[in-house]
């Protein structure tokens, strides 16, 4: 089996750890990749001081966009948004451990983006958020 | 405007013409191609033929979608021309970069979706008396429609646009300022930054037709102030089917998607569809994928031999064009002197219609244009039909312009 299915993604992507809604929640976001058909929502609730306390994601699509989401916001779990406002796509390429394609990639930063669009309040998510 | 005089290196014109297959051939037994037509469109080079071969024999697929290593590679050298673009034009962002089928259609597509989502009757857009067809009909199309004002810069008898009239167009607060950066047929190349600095004082958005200025002579969006930007390819050692529209990004943004389909979308129902972002919300369909990956690599072949350097060897050679063809008893030369203008020389000679010109000259297997180079109403002006247009590039020579000028001496004796 090739890198691109290391144990790591898989077993994420059939056993997400941090898979459901949060109601209430302080922020949501949610968006799609149109390449593969991946959707992600994320909700999240944060403290007076600003610290992710929980985070969860829901969704649908490829291993590799439905694991990056699952270990994104186990990362976030305790940082503040400034912290993730900081997150990069290395920061998600490390995490996943993964080189990828220009096609490819859009499915792992799926999650970063709808996180960021989230965090930022914005309207719309676009590729800036994670270049 | 004058073009600035900067030291740059003489042109090894004898090595660039060896990066030119076309240049080699004989248009007959004997009679070797003189191309002086490369403002309709110009020659490609080898690198750039080899960057397409190579495309189609190793990497062709399509982009965006599929999850194979043709896909990924194809994906991967698609977005790459675009970069190596926006990089050529000095563009904030590659996501500005527009890859549409040519000049044509992308004007076309700011007053498709620019146009129509903020120009309301009544609405003035200001024109040029020196514009290009294709900078005259989309917005002639879109004021049948609309009923906007469509204003026209007016074009002095030295070939140069009046700015005084500009300035008292602009007190009719115009919504759009639409010119040609350079004319294809006068040569003149507009002083644009002003042109665009008087358009912005008045709250007016700009459209500059690069067709003729971004092949020719170092071109930076950010330098230049323009809101948009419209260029094709193949008049700049790229293959035909493929040009780019610039745009501000807050302006692309607000505005609604041109052509629908596939790529353009990020979700589709059946009776509702979201926009993908920029710049796929306008990219529907499969685009020229091949031409793109020639464009990145005329673009490179360009920068390479270095834009001041070719503005340089051209205004040497339309000096010497000028000198040479004003000798000549019975030629009329269209358009400004040599420091006001690109390599383009339109003229007439009495008693003799340009196409027969154009004619005698292809026996010789020298290669202009006849017509009115899509310019009618500038021909109108002047009350001529036609003019005859010998135009240079990087690849023409000195002794190109004296085989020009002896055949029109021919064309002389021919028509008495």
């Amino acid at each position: 089996m090739d890198d691109l299915y290391r144990e790591l993604i898989i077993e994420r992507y059939k056993n997400p750890q941090y898979r459901g809604r949060l109601d209430p929640h302080d922020i949501s976001f949610e968006d799609e990749n149109p390449l593969c058909g991946d959707h992600i929502r994320i909700e999240l609730r944060v403290d007076q001081d600003d610290r992710v306390t929980d985070a969860l994601f829901d969704g649908h699509g490829c291993a590799i966009s439905q694991a990056s989401a699952d270990l994104l916001l186990e990362s976030i779990q305790g940082k503040t948004l400034e912290d993730v406002k900081a997150l990069t796509k290395d920061d998600i390429l490390e995490m996943l451990g993964l080189e990828l394609g220009p096609v490819r990639l859009k499915c792992a930063l799926l999650s970063l983006k709808v996180l960021k669009a989230g965090v930022y309040g914005l309207g719309e998510a676009n590729d800036d958020l994670v270049e | 405007m004058v073009i600035e005089q900067k030291p740059a290196n003489l042109l090894d014109v004898s090595q660039i013409r060896a990066d030119f297959p076309i240049l080699q051939r004989q248009v007959k037994p004997g009679v070797q191609l003189v191309y002086l037509d490369s403002t309709a469109t110009s020659q490609k080079p080898q690198q750039v033929i080899q960057a397409m071969d190579d495309y189609y024999r190793s990497s062709n697929a399509n982009i965006h979608r599929g999850i194979h290593v043709l896909a990924e590679e194809a994906t991967a050298l698609y977005e790459a021309a675009r970069e190596r673009v926006s990089r050529f034009i000095g563009a904030p962002s590659a996501r500005q970069i527009i890859f549409t089928r040519n000049t044509t259609e992308s004007i076309n597509l700011v007053a498709y979706s620019w146009g129509r989502a903020n120009l309301e009757e009544g609405d003035v857009v200001i024109l040029t008396e020196m514009e290009h067809h294709s900078n005259l009909v989309p917005w002639q199309i879109l004021a049948r429609e609309r009923n906007i004002r469509l204003e026209f810069v007016s074009v002095n008898p030295d070939g140069l646009l009046d700015l005084d009239s500009y300035k008292d167009l602009l007190k009719r607060e115009p919504r759009l300022v639409a010119f040609t950066h350079m004319s294809n047929v006068l040569g003149t190349i507009n002083p644009a930054e002003e042109i665009i600095r008087m358009a912005h004082d008045v709250g007016a958005v700009t459209l500059v037709d690069g067709a003729q200025s971004v092949p020719h002579f170092p071109v930076d969006v950010k330098q230049l102030g323009a809101d948009f930007l419209a260029f094709s390819a193949h008049k700049m050692c790229g293959p035909t089917g493929i040009g780019v529209l610039y745009g501000r990004k807050d302006l692309l943004e607000s505005m609604p998607p041109f052509l629908g389909g596939g790529d353009m979308i990020k979700r589709v129902h059946l009776r509702s569809f979201t926009n993908n972002e920029l710049p796929y919300k306008f990219e529907a369909g499969t685009p020229a994928i091949a031409e793109a990956v020639g464009m990145g690599a005329a673009v490179d072949y360009l920068s390479s031999v270095g834009l001041g350097s070719i503005a340089e060897h051209e205004k040497e050679i339309v000096s010497y064009a000028l000198e040479r063809l004003e000798e000549i008893p019975g030629v009329w030369v269209f358009g400004p002197e040599a420091q006001y203008k690109g390599g383009v020389v339109s003229f007439t000679l009495a008693g003799v219609h340009p196409h027969d010109i154009s004619q005698i000259l292809d026996m010789d297997g020298i290669a202009i244009r006849a017509g009115h180079h899509c310019a009618m109403p500038l021909h109108e002006k002047y009350n001529l039909p036609a003019t005859a247009r010998a135009s240079f590039y990087l690849y023409n020579t000195q002794e190109e312009v004296d085989k020009l000028v002896n055949s029109i001496y021919k064309v002389k004796t021919l028509f008495g």
